[in-house]
């Protein structure tokens, strides 16, 4: 039994390709008007975890229900999903508008329906004027938003996405994923987005799931994944540049690393216990610098390697106790190659992970 | 010292010389290949306008003195095959009666195998496939007499039905690989649009995969013209003489014993025989390339 709370639970789904398991045991409850990004890297089965869902892939075991049916067996179109694909998948011999009618027509629905429903999508979508074009002949987002508008006429509950943006230009990009938070807000459908890029899954998200190997890493808010991350490959993976590491060890609540000692009064353990090999995760942005140095339990100086001058902010690279250590400073700040930066850490901002289950301590 | 303009130096497009070696080399080899070609045709229409006194002349390159359709005519309607003399034309209609029901039902069933074992996988479809491909490669000679027994049993054999069943047959392979091929270039989200769209296997085919494959039926349907217009073998082996392909008939005209040689009549034949696939190659071969150019395989 399945409550309707949920707009898609997914109970135990295991997926193998031949010998290959690319889905492992996998549970996943997704709410009502959620919106849930898929991230991951390439070939972490996130994809194949949305063709599950849209019903193009055979499961190897496990349940799937949308809407609190069981759709494990049904057809894609039974399910009461629309889905957007990364290479558009329009039909090139239609017009725009026969390409929004053709899940329409296959319904059986009466005409003035199924007109109706095309001029709403194309309404809230701006494609009116293309409506009697082919798809050769427009641009990129163009086609994108027509894509979206075919699952926009199937008046569904469930949207998927499979890569939609990846193969516009990155201005563009940043348009239409505007444009699509601005639908989730206005349609207050359920979203399930699959994609490689972490601006995006941060922007769009209610929630992210971070896939490694067929099982989710970790389910949670932005927020949360950003400042809380529950293991060491989800620290690593969010995040540009990469959150910096250091491997230490920690005894009694002190973190030691090379000739430094750094106190962890405020960080709140998840695991008190732990105590040995660990890393000591901490974002390039939470590293202090300047004046700000004096707020942080721990100073040192370092030597400036590389400038990467980004312009809202400026990157610095440099070495402390033979780590690579990203730094982000204010855009305006003059820094150099071969300048000395004196930079300080708070114990709250930093991630602990174990180094033996490389799980956040 | 003269003051360097702007443009002083190489500038623009570099000039390019008519008579380069390799140029030479390129043109000379392609003239040669294309005379190779070209003269036997040249000579066999030459040959045919002319009237048998100026053929014993013996200047096989020379034009015609005199021009005259008589061997085309008689070729086409009295020449003698055999025991009756109504030239080519029946041989014609028949090779047409068997060339098109054969290119069509082949060039539709291969169609929709190549869609299915593309796009819908189902069970065992690689070693179906695979068993498919094999046919291709098995000899002619092997099949020609198991075939003879199937067509008695079935009471086809030499009727124009069994030949058409037998083409048909025979034209799968090749024609399965190569929608297979096709249908499996073409981008597969396409087709998961389409089934989330609600579109059925016939639904998927006929209105998605069919309008975007113009290019490749046009090439199926030359190599299957071509291919059963000029086949001799199974047009022998399997017919009776009322039903004798074009082909079979052109043989027995110029090879019948009785009489003077007519090389124009012969020569006539042979051409009368050969426009139809070189009429499909001038004209679909224009639409091939027109399918392409229209972006008819764009995603």
């Amino acid at each position: 039994m399945t409550t309707q709370k949920h707009s898609v639970e997914i109970k135990g789904l295991d997926l193998s390709f031949g010998h290959v398991k690319v889905l492992k045991d996998l549970s996943l409850e997704i709410g009502k008007n959620e919106f849930l990004v898929l991230l991951g890297s390439s070939g972490c089965g996130k994809s194949t975890l949305l063709n599950c869902i849209a019903g193009l892939l055979e499961v190897s075991a496990g349940q799937i229900f949308i809407n609190g049916e069981n759709v494990t067996w049904a057809e894609p179109s039974d399910r009461g999903i629309g889905m957007v694909f990364q290479s558009y998948a329009l039909y090139p011999q239609m017009t725009v508008e026969g390409n929004l009618s053709f899940g329409l027509k296959n319904q059986k629905l009466p005409k003035a329906e199924i007109k109706e429903r095309v001029a709403r999508a194309a309404d809230i979508l701006q494609i009116e004027p293309l409506l009697k074009r082919k798809p050769g002949a427009l641009s990129g987002g163009q086609r994108q938003r027509v894509a979206i508008g075919r699952a926009l006429v199937r008046d569904v509950d469930v949207f998927l996405f499979d890569e939609p943006l990846s193969n516009l230009d990155a201005k563009l990009r940043a348009d239409l994923r505007i444009e699509l938070k601005l639908l989730h807000n206005r349609l207050k459908n359920t979203m399930i987005y699959v994609t490689h890029d972490q601006v995006e899954a941060m922007t769009l998200a209610d929630r992210i799931a971070i896939m490694k190997g067929g099982l989710i890493e970790q389910l949670d808010s932005p927020a949360n994944i950003y400042h809380r991350p529950v293991n060491k490959y989800v620290a690593g993976f969010i995040g540009s540049p990469a959150m910096n590491f250091l491997e230490g060890k920690l005894e009694s609540g002190v973190f030691q690393f090379g000739e430094h000692r750094i106190d962890m009064q405020g960080y709140e353990f998840c695991n008190t216990q732990h105590s040995g090999g660990t890393t000591f995760g901490i974002r390039p942005e939470h590293i202090l610098t300047g004046d700000a140095v004096t707020e942080g339990v721990f100073s040192t100086d370092v030597e400036v390697e590389v400038v990467d001058p980004l312009g809202s902010d400026t990157l610095v690279l440099a070495e402390l106790c033979g780590a690579k250590i990203w730094i982000r400073l204010d855009g305006e700040g003059a820094v150099q190659q071969g300048d000395k930066l004196t930079i300080g850490l708070r114990p709250e901002k930093a991630s602990l992970f174990s180094h033996d289950s490389e799980l956040r301590v | 010292m003269a003051e360097l303009k702007r443009f002083d130096g190489p500038s623009g497009p570099r000039p390019q010389k008519a008579f380069s070696p390799r140029n030479i080399m390129l043109y000379g080899t392609l003239i040669m290949v294309s005379l190779y070609y070209l003269l036997p045709l040249y000579v066999m229409v030459v040959t045919s306008l002319k009237g048998m006194p100026e053929i014993r002349l013996g200047n096989i390159f020379a034009p015609p003195m005199e021009v005259t359709f008589e061997p085309w005519v008689k070729a086409w309607s009295e020449a003698c095959t055999g025991l009756t003399c109504e030239g080519l034309s029946r041989g014609f209609w028949n090779s047409v009666r068997i060339t098109v029901p054969s290119v069509l039902i082949s060039i539709a069933i291969a169609s929709v195998n190549g869609y299915a074992l593309a796009n819908w996988r189902f069970k065992g479809a690689d070693v179906f496939f695979t068993i498919l491909i094999f046919g291709a490669f098995i000899p002619y000679q092997v099949m020609l007499y198991p075939i003879v027994i199937m067509l008695r049993e079935l009471g086809l054999y030499g009727s124009l039905t069994g030949l058409v069943m037998v083409h048909t047959i025979f034209g799968m392979p090749i024609l399965t690989l190569l929608f297979r091929n096709y249908f499996s270039a073409l981008p597969e989200e396409l087709f998961k649009a389409a089934r989330v769209d609600g579109a059925k296997f016939w639904g998927i085919y006929f209105r998605v995969m069919l309008p975007m494959s113009l290019p490749i039926f046009v090439v199926a349907m030359i190599l299957q013209v071509t291919g059963i217009w000029n086949d001799f073998l199974f047009g022998v082996v399997y017919s009776r003489p009322e039903h004798y392909p074009m082909t079979v008939q052109l043989n027995n005209i110029v090879n019948s014993v009785q009489g003077i040689k007519e090389y124009n009549v012969n020569m006539a034949a042979t051409i009368l025989t050969g426009l139809v696939p070189l009429t499909i190659y001038f004209v679909s071969g224009k639409l091939f390339v027109r399918g392409i150019a229209s972006g008819a395989v764009k995603g």
